[in-house]
């Protein structure tokens, strides 16, 4: 157990908050520089899908988990993104000025999208992004000129001041340099008076407001950000995946980014990282364990969705706070063994709580 | 002579056929201590949330140093210097009190969104003069000891506190009380009684406040406004009002037919 003796207010605000942490991030920084000479040519390419996942969850974990805003439509912002990579690209933008501009644009549609959510809450925002997600696929199939529509769409070779970065070790380091300055630009928001005022939209409308925090404005903030963070990976997916077709921003894939976020913990930044991280792994796990099954089993169509489903049951029964919350309770274990309660992080049940100002 | 520093003319709001709140009209002295009594539902929480402009009030208006601040949006009328407790507390329960104090300070920052995703220079010095202030406050309430627990795992009495601190942090010059002694022990109580009157006397923040105790009412409260159904029955010192016939037969039932 850390007992850290604070002396300065600025220990409070720093990112590593004592030498351990500082230790274990260098030591994963080390292990992510080393990846590529330890792992082989697949599970690398595994690796750096879930460094774009991570960081398409990185802003639905902003929307969702941090400012309360479930978006059902996230897909939506990632095709955003990928296309006008792709379409850019095909122009003759370089990736530095066309990778901004997919954040950009998939940053205007989010503020669009979060229009309604200066309206409607909960459920009701959630239906309506999800609305925005089927009209956006059938803007894509029909903009053929542009999308190249049920067909699909080739992307370009990724080439950077002369250096390769189809090649799947470049564009491993590629993802994650982008996937680390995402992570560290969300940590500084939430440590900042932006961070604060989206937790406080999240846990109280009407006392933010009564606050001085500007709802409609930090609702579009969020939607904006996080929209712009999807749009940056749906570029890097493009180059990823090479030949984009509508199919892949329909809404199965909305909902699987939302799960990922519920399953690594939601109002977490670990758990937008440990999301797709379980995702892949287990997607590995199914395809790899199928062949051990009986075919009558083993070749089922609806195989993997009923395993995450029940996986996101189990989750949303048993461990509320995500993979990050078990993670959580397995750190405090290791801690203090062997002093750890079976209750230690439960809470108990709040009071009423009236409905009258909703 | 000065001007009230709140004034409420002729204040009504009408939800559907029900009128909460019927032509209410009176003006809150700078750093006086001005409570609201009446039985439920005379209108009380109501008047709080048209002066934090939650509600718009139907005819009237209200006024805050001269200027009308009941058509402005919640968030600016916060921006004046008004900050509110809420009758139900409404703290942001999944974040730690200093966290909950720190949003206080909100209508006081000065950085946009891209100065705080690069976390510049000037972020950093306006965070900790942020927390610098906040220390103030959780020495004034004696709240050091929850720096850094998370609001849903505090107690209800800590919680009022907390709520009282977050409102104290944005170093408001009117603060709007909702009810704070509800749900709190004698003792509590007691403590409460003492903060309004330092948060007047040392601070010079001027109090409205609406409260059941009177005990509480009488001991802190310079002016008492008593309302019955969104009406004004009286006005006056706590001990005048207090035997006010028109407030006794509000609080025990009508004598007429005795």
């Amino acid at each position: 157990m850390h007992f850290i003796f604070k002396t300065r207010y600025e220990q409070d605000i720093s990112l590593f908050k004592h030498s351990g942490q500082r230790f274990w991030y260098a030591a994963l920084a080390v292990a992510a520089v080393a990846a590529p000479w330890l792992l082989s040519e697949y599970t690398l390419s595994q690796v750096t899908f879930i460094g774009i996942y991570a960081i398409v969850c990185l802003g639905l974990m902003l929307l969702a988990g941090f400012t309360g805003q479930v978006s059902l439509g996230h897909a939506g912002f990632l095709a955003m993104g990928a296309y006008t990579e792709a379409y850019l690209q095909a122009n003759g933008w370089p990736f530095v000025m066309s990778l901004p501009m997919s954040a950009l644009v998939a940053g205007i549609t989010g503020i669009m999208i979060g229009l309604p959510a200066l309206r409607v809450k909960g459920m009701y925002l959630s239906i309506a992004t999800l609305a925005f997600g089927f009209i956006l696929e059938q803007v894509v199939v029909s903009a053929e000129g542009i999308t190249g529509g049920n067909a699909g769409r080739q992307v370009g070779k990724l080439t950077i001041a002369g250096i390769d970065f189809d090649d799947g070790t470049n564009f491993y380091y590629l993802v994650t340099v982008i996937a680390v300055l995402c992570v560290l630009g969300v940590l500084n928001l939430l440590r900042s008076p932006t961070g604060r005022a989206f937790v406080a939209i999240r846990d109280s409308e009407v006392s933010a407001q009564s606050m001085g925090i500007n709802l409609a404005h930090y609702k579009t903030v969020a939607f904006a950000l996080s929209a712009a963070l999807a749009g940056i990976a749906g570029a890097l997916y493009a180059h990823k995946i090479r030949i984009i077709t509508p199919d892949q921003f329909g809404f199965l894939q909305s909902i699987e980014l939302l799960m990922m976020v519920v399953i690594g913990g939601l109002g977490s930044i670990q758990g937008a990282i440990f999301g797709p991280a379980f995702w892949f792994l287990v997607q590995q796990l199914i395809v790899t364990g199928k062949d051990w099954l009986p075919p009558a089993l083993g070749q089922q169509t609806g195989l993997q969705p009923t395993i995450f489903g029940i996986i996101l049951i189990a989750i949303v029964l048993f461990e509320p706070m995500g993979l990050y919350g078990r993670w959580l309770k397995f750190r405090t274990f290791l801690e203090i063994f062997p002093f750890y309660r079976k209750g230690m992080f439960k809470r108990q049940k709040s009071y009423m709580k009236s409905e009258r100002m909703k | 002579m000065t001007a009230p520093m709140l004034e409420a003319v002729n204040l009504s709001v009408q939800f559907g056929g029900l009128r909460a709140v019927n032509n209410v009209s009176f003006g809150v002295w700078p750093n006086e201590v001005f409570s609201l009594i009446g039985p439920n539902g005379a209108g009380k929480t109501t008047i709080f949330n048209l002066i934090s402009a939650l509600y718009r009030p139907t005819s009237g208006e209200v006024r805050f140093e001269g200027e009308v601040i009941s058509r402005m949006p919640p968030h600016v009328v916060a921006r004046h210097g008004i900050a509110r407790t809420f009758q139900n507390i409404e703290l942001f329960e999944h974040a730690t009190v200093l966290q909950n104090l720190l949003v206080g300070r909100h209508c006081h920052r000065h950085t946009g969104w891209w100065q705080d995703m690069l976390f510049t220079g000037s972020v950093r010095r306006a965070e900790l003069e942020f927390r610098r202030q906040v220390e103030e406050v959780i020495e004034f309430l004696d709240l050091q000891h929850y720096r850094d627990s998370m609001v849903v795992g505090l107690p209800y009495g800590v919680r009022k506190v907390v709520e009282l601190a977050r409102a104290l942090s944005m170093r408001p010059r009117l603060l709007l009380l909702d009810e704070p002694s509800s749900g709190l022990n004698t003792e509590e109580t007691e403590d409460m009684g003492f903060w309004i009157e330092d948060i007047k006397a040392d601070l010079g923040i001027t109090v409205i406040m609406v409260e059941h105790d009177m005990g509480l009412v009488s001991r802190v409260s310079d002016r008492v406004l008593a309302l019955n159904l969104g009406e004004v029955l009286t006005l006056g010192t706590p001990q005048e009002v207090q035997s006010h016939p028109g407030v006794i037969e509000a609080y025990l039932g009508g004598t007429a037919d005795a």
